[in-house]
């Protein structure tokens, strides 16, 4: 077992760090996620009201194209020198590696996601109980995302337009947490209690932590024997 | 038992047996539909709110019923195709993944032509509306990817892979979206529960449903054969049969 824990530790540490160094990588997800929000005041409705109905659901939008739109990382330098490769010949299992290589992933985007949310939330200007409990919907919901998201990945590994293809396909796997996300909003901002539907979404992690591993596990596999 | 599940594999051996069992499946297919559709369109008596307009679930109705299980269908060829590694049973997905997409959208463009006269509108955000568009995308999904892997047998695992995690989700997306819509959208419209039918509706309603099932049987072998020649076209006895004219 700590054989397991320790190459996990060490694909976790390792992707962190080459992050690290291509801070590019990092910030444009984060960028992306400003943007979109920003669009919703100039492109709908700068009014106080709309805003501060909408908004949840403009956030968890925003959020979820931005972690779309970084998933294309997720295998793609791994895949592009051969890093891959070696992991699939580890020893070690290869669900307990994607798993780890997700679990980095959603450190990298959808933690700072988080931590940027409570910004965003005032400027459309969310009350501190919506900002609260929208903040936990993202942190429960966005390594659903990222787990989600890496089965597309993998599947998507080394094709040509694969960005298009990957929200095709991820997008309609997308839309429960994307309900239960912003109904818990929705929610709070009603004051009715919000416990059940943040336990249904911690189910929905539960889920996908449980899922989607073996999953892109196996798409993994099937995209390195096509190359 | 096993011995008819290897057999199975055999792209050839499929080849036989459909030509043998396509002529069946059509004509009952298309006289139970025809009759069941005819029935229902002009015979059957008018429902007493919506009067004729609701004569349009002889067709949506059995749609609808197929665009769901043709999914399903697909999902168990996936758990063949990555356990088995079966050939027959990607060549099913691929070839009933478009089927079931034209069925889909079939369901929900006569829902629309239903809605107008019924509800006022052509769509609203109702919750068995919007769990059809999503899977009318996680059929669109399955189609680009296979289109999109040229080699065919990674193309067809991957295909797999994803209608599995697509049919894992459908009861999510399903329960998600009634949630979702009984959490903003109180009853504005609803749909009119389903009545308790006289025989009158329901016998040409079932006749439609099972004569679809069987034209769908009939078109999966037709595009199962159709695709089998296309991958085996190498083989000796592709060659006979086209050299025979098909008669083999």
């Amino acid at each position: 077992m700590t054989s397991e824990l320790g190459a996990m530790k060490a694909v976790i540490l390792r992707d962190l760090k080459s992050a690290v160094r291509q801070p590019s990588d990092l910030l444009n997800p984060l960028l992306f996620f400003v943007l979109v929000v920003m669009l919703f005041p100039l492109g709908v409705s700068p009014e106080v009201e709309f805003l501060r109905q909408a908004g949840g659901g403009i956030l968890w939008v925003a959020a979820l194209l931005s972690v779309l739109l970084s998933l294309d990382h997720l295998f793609r330098h791994d895949f592009d020198d051969g890093t891959l490769e070696q992991l699939v010949l580890q020893p070690q299992p290869l669900f307990l590696l994607v798993l780890a290589k997700t679990l980095a992933h959603w450190l990298l985007t959808g933690l700072p996601l988080v931590v940027l949310t409570p910004l965003l939330a005032v400027m459309v200007h969310l009350d501190g109980n919506s900002i609260r409990v929208l903040c936990l919907t993202l942190l429960i919901g966005t390594p659903v995302l990222s787990l989600i998201g890496s089965i597309g990945a993998a599947l998507t590994l080394g094709l040509r337009s694969a960005g298009v293809l990957l929200s095709l396909m991820i997008i309609p796997l997308y839309i429960p947490v994307l309900i239960f996300g912003t109904g818990t909003v929705m929610a709070a901002a009603d004051g009715t209690p919000v416990a059940g539907q943040l336990a249904l979404m911690g189910a929905c992690l539960v889920l996908a932590l449980t899922l989607a591993p073996f999953a892109s596990a196996a798409a993994l596999r099937i995209s390195l024997s096509n190359g | 038992m096993w011995q008819f599940f290897h057999k199975l594999g055999s792209p050839k051996w499929f080849y036989d047996i459909a030509t043998r069992l396509m002529p069946w499946l059509f004509w009952i297919g298309v006289s139970l539909f025809m009759a069941g559709v005819v029935w229902g369109l002009a015979f059957a008596p008018p429902d007493y709110l919506q009067g004729n307009s609701y004569r349009i679930i002889f067709i949506h109705v059995p749609s609808a019923f197929l665009a769901q299980s043709v999914y399903i269908m697909m999902a168990v060829a996936a758990v063949v195709t990555l356990v088995w590694r079966m050939k027959l049973a990607d060549v099913f997905i691929k070839s009933a993944a478009p089927v079931g997409a034209v069925l889909t959208f079939l369901a929900l463009f006569t829902g629309a032509v239903w809605g107008k006269p019924t509800w006022g509108t052509w769509w609203i955000w109702d919750a068995r509306l919007t769990s059809m568009l999503i899977l009318l995308f996680l059929y669109f999904g399955a189609i680009a990817l296979g289109n999109a892997i040229s080699d065919e047998k990674s193309s067809a695992r991957a295909v797999a892979v994803l209608v599995l995690v697509g049919v894992v989700n459908i009861p999510i997306i399903k329960y998600s979206v009634e949630w979702w819509n009984t959490l903003h959208q109180p009853a504005t419209f609803k749909l009119t529960e389903k009545p308790s039918m006289p025989a009158e509706m329901w016998v040409p309603l079932l006749m439609a449903v099972l004569g679809l099932y069987l034209l769908f049987g009939w078109l999966a072998c037709l595009r199962m054969q159709t695709e089998i020649l296309i991958r085996e076209g190498r083989t000796r006895w592709v060659k006979a049969l086209v050299q025979t004219g098909g008669n083999a």
